[in-house]
């Protein structure tokens, strides 16, 4: 275990075969943990992160010196309450928080892999973190959770290890990732590989960065994380500290000034190969495909409880896919709950203060628990 | 109603697999998982409901039993338990037959119609019957389809659904429907409650 600048690392020295037929060795997962695990050890949650997060769930981030992404649902007290929950979560490998990825070092070239990385896929990603059981000693971990892109790790982790979980709870995620959500995935990355200084991601080693391509690939994506209400009723037409159109091209409405931001503070802790590589492995997740069109044939003799929670104003991951998941759950007799909670607060609902998702992720995990 | 939670456990098996649909808030299904230790599901239309019984551990899905009983396998379920809803729905006649695929048994309660203080409000006041099991007024109340418990034993009758077992219930108090007290029965009971399979 290595630990510099607050990033904790474990080197997996077991070999890790990829989707892509590549084999990577001695690689870095880097990870954090809350709360402490029990003597029975019976109490560890698993967190996988989405697409732009990272280990740290909660607290203040120790690179960013911000909120950690979940601080309204993980913490002491919280839905995912770290006083009763031991709660880990890694950097998804090809990520850029400490995990093995396009701007770590290659120790054969000594130089950043940038696009000399393999390509990875969600379930990579998930055999990689499967090693955090037995470095905490964790037979059977009580829950594996996750929204987004952390959801299809839970869908892809309980498929993968049917034994290893009690409780799954995958949050506004799909099964199958969509052509909506690859087009605007695709959108994301000919905005960054557009950018002169990308330089075919070869740009780490030249000490440049495609900031204008990533912050535009931001823009959009973020876009696509709220709903059409949410953003009528925050900016509507209003305009940015000034009383009447400019006739230009600066940004006059308030909306144009909050993605412009959102889009310059997203460049300062996220690298553009890393957005690359992870839409990819998010495009390329089909949990479907991979059992021959039956889905439920991923969770065959299941005996985890899942609770499947998709948000009403959510039309990156509607409710549909996700109630796809449950009938794929039904159709074998699983353990499934499934609620679509009220919110207009887009498909970020899981990651902000929407009382009524807290609530119900928290008394539903700490009911589970004490059943357990 | 204590007492209909009551006949609806002893109509049960022990160990069993059992769905009840339009479970509200969870008060049966959490009635019936300690009394008869069964591995119980739910479905229920309202979001708040849903999110009732999932606070309280029970496996529940948010759906509408028109359309999402279809994702269960025939046969999946050894009893399916649809309490007081029945005559909310559009189609009440394909709930049924959604019923008896999805379980192999079905218990349905019915709040009777034909009980003689709902007659005597409509043929005395001239209005729609207002009872304690019937609370709510012509323009709100959300029940679409009222029968008697007439109309519900005939109903089977007619469709060669076999009616294990017809219970009347008033006042708490228990009685057995056969065809010969059947007018007497749909007079005198507020409630009925049926255990039928194909």
């Amino acid at each position: 275990m290595i630990k510099d600048l607050g990033i904790k690392k474990l080197i997996i020295d077991k070999p890790l075969k990829l989707d892509c037929g590549q084999t990577i060795n001695n690689y870095s997962l880097a990870y954090e943990t809350y709360g402490s695990l029990n003597k029975k050890k019976d109490n560890a949650v698993l967190v996988f992160h989405a697409l732009t997060g990272d280990q740290f769930v909660t607290g203040i981030n120790p690179i960013t010196k911000k909120e950690g992404w979940w601080s309204y649902a993980v913490g002491p007290g919280k839905a995912i309450d770290t006083n009763q929950f031991f709660v880990i979560c890694a950097n998804v490998i090809g990520g850029c928080m400490g995990s093995i990825g396009p701007n770590e070092i290659n120790s054969e070239t000594n130089k950043k892999y940038g696009t000399s990385f393999p390509v990875i896929t969600i379930n990579d990603m998930v055999n990689a973190q499967f090693n955090l059981l037995n470095f905490f000693n964790i037979e059977k971990l009580f829950a594996v959770i996750g929204g987004s892109m952390g959801g299809m790790q839970t869908l892809q982790f309980v498929s993968n290890f049917p034994e290893k979980a009690k409780v799954a709870i995958p949050i506004a995620c799909t099964a199958s990732h969509s052509a909506q959500n690859i087009a605007f995935n695709e959108l994301g990355r000919q905005s960054i590989m557009a950018d002169s200084n990308w330089d075919n991601g070869d740009y780490s080693n030249k000490d440049k960065s495609p900031d204008k391509g990533l912050s535009v690939a931001r823009m959009a994506a973020h876009i696509t994380y709220l709903s059409k209400n949410g953003l009528q009723e925050k900016f509507g037409r209003k305009l940015q500290e000034r009383d009447d159109l400019k006739f230009g091209f600066d940004a006059d409405f308030q909306i144009e000034s909050y993605l412009r931001y959102q889009g310059s503070v997203f460049v300062d802790r996220f690298d553009a190969n890393s957005y690359l590589y992870i839409t990819r492995a998010m495009d390329y997740f089909d949990l479907i495909k991979e059992h021959n069109g039956n889905l439920s044939k991923a969770f065959e003799n299941t005996k985890t409880k899942f609770l499947v929670i998709s948000f009403t104003s959510d039309w990156l991951y509607p409710t549909s896919e996700n109630k796809e998941i449950v009938i794929a759950l039904n159709a074998i007799g699983a353990d499934v709950g499934f609620v679509e909670i009220e919110s207009d607060k887009g498909h970020d609902s899981f990651l902000l203060n929407v009382p009524k998702f807290l609530n119900t992720l928290g008394d539903y995990i700490k009911t589970a628990y004490l059943k357990s | 109603m204590k007492q209909e939670f009551k006949i609806i456990s002893n109509l049960i098996n022990k160990n069993t697999r059992v769905l009840d649909v339009g479970c509200g808030d969870g008060t049966l299904m959490e009635y019936l998982k300690n009394s008869r230790k069964i591995d119980i599901r739910g479905i229920e239309i309202s979001k708040n409901n849903v999110q009732k019984c999932l606070s309280k551990g029970l496996t529940v899905i948010e759906g509408d039993a028109e359309k999402d009983l279809l994702q269960f396998p025939d046969g999946s379920f050894d009893f399916v338990i649809l309490s007081q809803t029945l005559q909310a729905f559009l189609t009440p006649e394909i709930v049924i037959k959604e019923l008896l695929r999805v379980g192999k048994k079905a218990v349905v309660t019915i709040p009777n119609f034909g009980f003689w203080k709902v007659r005597l409000h409509l043929l005395l006041k001239g209005t729609m019957p207002i009872t304690k099991n019937l609370p709510d007024e012509w323009y709100n109340t959300p029940n679409l389809h009222m029968c008697t418990l007439k109309d519900f034993y005939n109903f089977c009758e007619n469709r060669n659904i076999k009616l294990d077992q017809s219970i009347a219930l008033k006042n708490e108090k228990i009685s057995t429907i056969n065809k010969l007290n059947l007018n007497i029965k749909n007079l005198s009971a507020e409630l009925g409650i049926f255990l039928i399979e194909r």
